[in-house]
């Protein structure tokens, strides 16, 4: 609780930096993740993220130093170098997309890794801390660092701001797009070095290895709660930029602990819960859904049933006991009872102690289920040309997700008819 | 029957397009009249899209050139439009209707600049045209086939050129969808633009258009709708494809031959 405070009231100067650092790189990244995301090339993403590592290790091999422009420069060549050879593989041999990317990964990380180790070995005062790549750390980023990161992260941020007509274009239709005289072969150049660009700045921060997640995520999430692309890569640059601010001060409390996998697993936890709980599309909107339909089909096929109960009399406010409704249909006691009060409890429905009846209102409502279902079933028959002794199961169903719209459709239709299929009066 | 005109607004010159080495059009000599509803007729694999996709200069062709208004391509393109087909892309993505049509004016604003008000009206006008504007907000994943046509064509109208390419504009949608669509087609024809659509329906062909091209993997025919729809051309376009042209092209991707000799 004491470091939470320290941080978060930015009294250090360092805090202030790192902070301000992990929001510009996490949150860039999401944003031009979005555009690659939505171009389907996520794990292209993934392949540079990797490929970027003998980039760093060569900048650093060839210049003896650590100076952060050197070696952004180093990770963007390699960077660049595998995409161009996974676009090489891909066109010129039978070997598909996915194959490639695999094939590009592995060599260039393998390489990496293996530059990596002879650097450590080297004896080099200055190696330490090239390691920081690998899994990233949000803490390190001060001075010079920070200030070449920044640079580069508003970049991104401007260029996705200056082209973001033919960024959304380019990933919804590029065909149209090369109709309109639009430049795609540069636009994709720039969304390519974009990518790489922002791999490179987020590398610091969340190391090559989990650098894809920084990219995706994000997107992934913020797509759940929006349908509109300006609104997504708001909300992706804010999921960015919070796992970022939530490594940052992993990182600064505890400086044993690698950054990247602390700011992945906030960020996974955050798609999880809007795959969860987003609205209409998340998990839990789609169970609560079906529930609704659920409730929904139980109370209406009771007040249908206490309607068809009143129907041979032409008497619908006799109060009948639960055992005569039982009797009539197959439901549940347990659920019986509670569906009926919750009729109840919304005024369809009035119990007494012999038991319960309609009130005018679930009259109204119960008529309008029968009518639905006669007039479901007479549809069937003259547009579907079914058998009258096969219509009643899908009218069952059906009679439950009519809207009036609908109802009024049908009745135009059938030319508002008396009869069902099997001469029952329609209400 | 292949009928040249005079000041055509497209002109095909020996176009021969490719994929993978393979010919699947061959020496396509070609020029259609300004003000024409056309129809690009054939079966499935004539090369029906990879014509107008050729004129477009959307395929790289192995020879030949395409003028269109008597200029290279490239320096007409804010005068054509298209309408790719429906399936061609995903619509999943975050747009509204709206999004989409508006995307119809951005050749004429050009590079970094932001829609203006004008171009909202323009979209807005064009989604009025095809009968959508209720759905101006809806997102686009969920509109029917039939929706998801007519707002590629309220985006293509919103570009008001002089020229469209429709690529098979009325596949899977419904009729009243389709009525809708060739009465616009008409209205758009007699206010003088030229309107290429590819067609798989040979029943409607003969109502629809003014002038008909019949294709497979060669030019059948281009003409008058009457003069080219008859009995020996359909048979010709119909009757199966050329084999000897089909082991040919095979033969030129297997041997990786050229198509010209020098390139």
């Amino acid at each position: 609780m004491k470091e939470f405070l320290e941080f978060f009231s930015f009294a250090d100067a360092n805090v202030r930096y790192v902070t301000l650092g992990s929001v510009l790189l996490a949150g860039s990244s999401a944003v031009v993740g979005c555009f690659t995301l939505l171009r389907k090339r996520a794990l292209v993403g993934d392949a540079v993220a990797h490929a970027v590592l003998p980039g760093v290790c060569l900048a650093f091999i060839l210049s003896g130093t650590k100076n952060p422009f050197i070696l952004l420069v180093g990770a963007f060549i390699t960077g660049w170098i595998s995409l161009i050879l996974i676009d090489f593989i891909t066109s010129r041999s039978r070997i598909k997309e996915d194959t490639a990317i695999g094939l590009v990964l592995s060599v260039f990380f393998g390489v990496g890794i293996l530059l990596l180790t002879a650097i450590q070995h080297s004896g080099n005062a200055a190696q330490s801390g090239l390691d920081k790549f690998l899994f990233g750390k949000a803490a390190s980023l001060v001075g010079e660092d920070l200030i070449a990161f920044s640079i580069v992260a508003i970049l991104l941020l401007a260029a996705t701001i200056l082209f973001y007509k033919e960024l959304k274009l380019l990933c919804f239709d590029e065909t149209f797009a090369k109709t309109i005289g639009f430049p795609v072969r540069g636009l994709e150049l720039l969304l390519t070095t974009l990518t790489v660009l922002a791999v490179v700045v987020g590398i610091q921060a969340v190391g090559v290895v989990l650098m894809a997640a920084m990219l995706i995520t994000p997107a992934a999430a913020a797509r759940f709660w929006t349908d509109r692309l300006g609104v997504m890569l708001v909300l992706a640059a804010i999921i960015g930029a919070f796992s970022g601010v939530a490594g940052a001060f992993v990182s600064y409390t505890a400086p044993a602990m690698p950054t990247g996998p602390w700011i992945v697993l906030i960020v996974s936890m955050i798609a999880i819960l809007s795959f969860a709980l987003a609205p209409n599309k998340g998990w839990i909107a789609r169970i609560l859904r079906r529930r609704r339909n659920k409730k929904l089909i139980l109370e209406e096929n009771l007040l249908k049933l206490l309607y068809h109960l009143g129907e041979d009399r032409q008497d619908y406010t006799t109060t009948r006991p639960l055992q005569e409704l039982l009797d009539k249909r197959a439901i549940p006691a347990k659920e019986a009872k509670y569906g009926l009060a919750k009729l109840r409890a919304q005024g369809y429905l009035e119990r007494s102690k012999a038991g319960w009846s309609l009130t005018p209102e679930g009259i109204k409502r119960g008529r309008r289920v029968v009518r639905l279902h006669r007039l479901w079933e007479l549809y069937l028959t003259q547009y579907l040309h079914l058998a009258s002794d096969h219509v009643h199961e899908d009218a069952e169903t059906i009679e439950h997700i009519i809207t009036p719209e609908l109802e009024q459709r049908l009745l135009e239709e059938l030319n508002y008819p008396e009869l069902d299929p099997h001469s029952a009066r329609i209400p | 029957m292949i009928l040249q005109v005079d000041n055509p607004v497209v002109e095909v010159h020996d176009l021969t397009v490719s994929y993978d080495r393979k010919p699947v059009l061959w020496g396509v000599d070609l020029t259609l009249p300004a003000g024409a509803l056309v129809g690009v007729i054939g079966p499935n694999g004539a090369g029906k899209s990879t014509l107008i996709k050729a004129m477009m200069d959307l395929l790289p062709s192995g020879s030949g050139y395409v003028r269109i208004f008597d200029k290279p391509i490239n320096e007409v393109r804010k005068r054509i439009s298209y309408v790719p087909q429906r399936e061609s892309v995903d619509w999943d993505f975050p747009a509204s209707v709206f999004d989409v049509v508006l995307m119809g004016r951005y050749g004429n604003l050009g590079l970094f600049k932001r829609p203006r008000q004008a171009d909202k009206d323009a979209a807005l006008e064009a989604l009025e045209k095809v009968g959508m504007q209720a759905f101006a907000d809806r997102q686009i994943s969920q509109l029917s086939g039939g929706q998801q046509q007519r707002v590629f064509l309220a985006r293509a109208l919103a570009q008001n050129a002089d020229l469209y390419f429709m690529d098979e504009p009325f596949a899977g949608v419904d009729i009243a969808t389709e009525t809708a669509i060739i009465e616009l087609l008409r209205t758009m024809r007699d206010q003088g633009k030229t309107v290429i659509v590819v067609h798989h329906d040979l029943q409607s062909a003969a109502n629809y258009f003014d002038w008909v091209v019949l294709l497979n993997m060669r030019l059948v025919a281009s003409g008058p709708t009457e003069k080219v729809l008859t009995q020996e051309l359909l048979e010709q376009t119909y009757g199966g494809k050329l084999t000897v042209l089909t082991k040919v092209g095979d033969l030129l991707r297997k041997q990786e031959f050229p198509m010209r000799e020098k390139r």
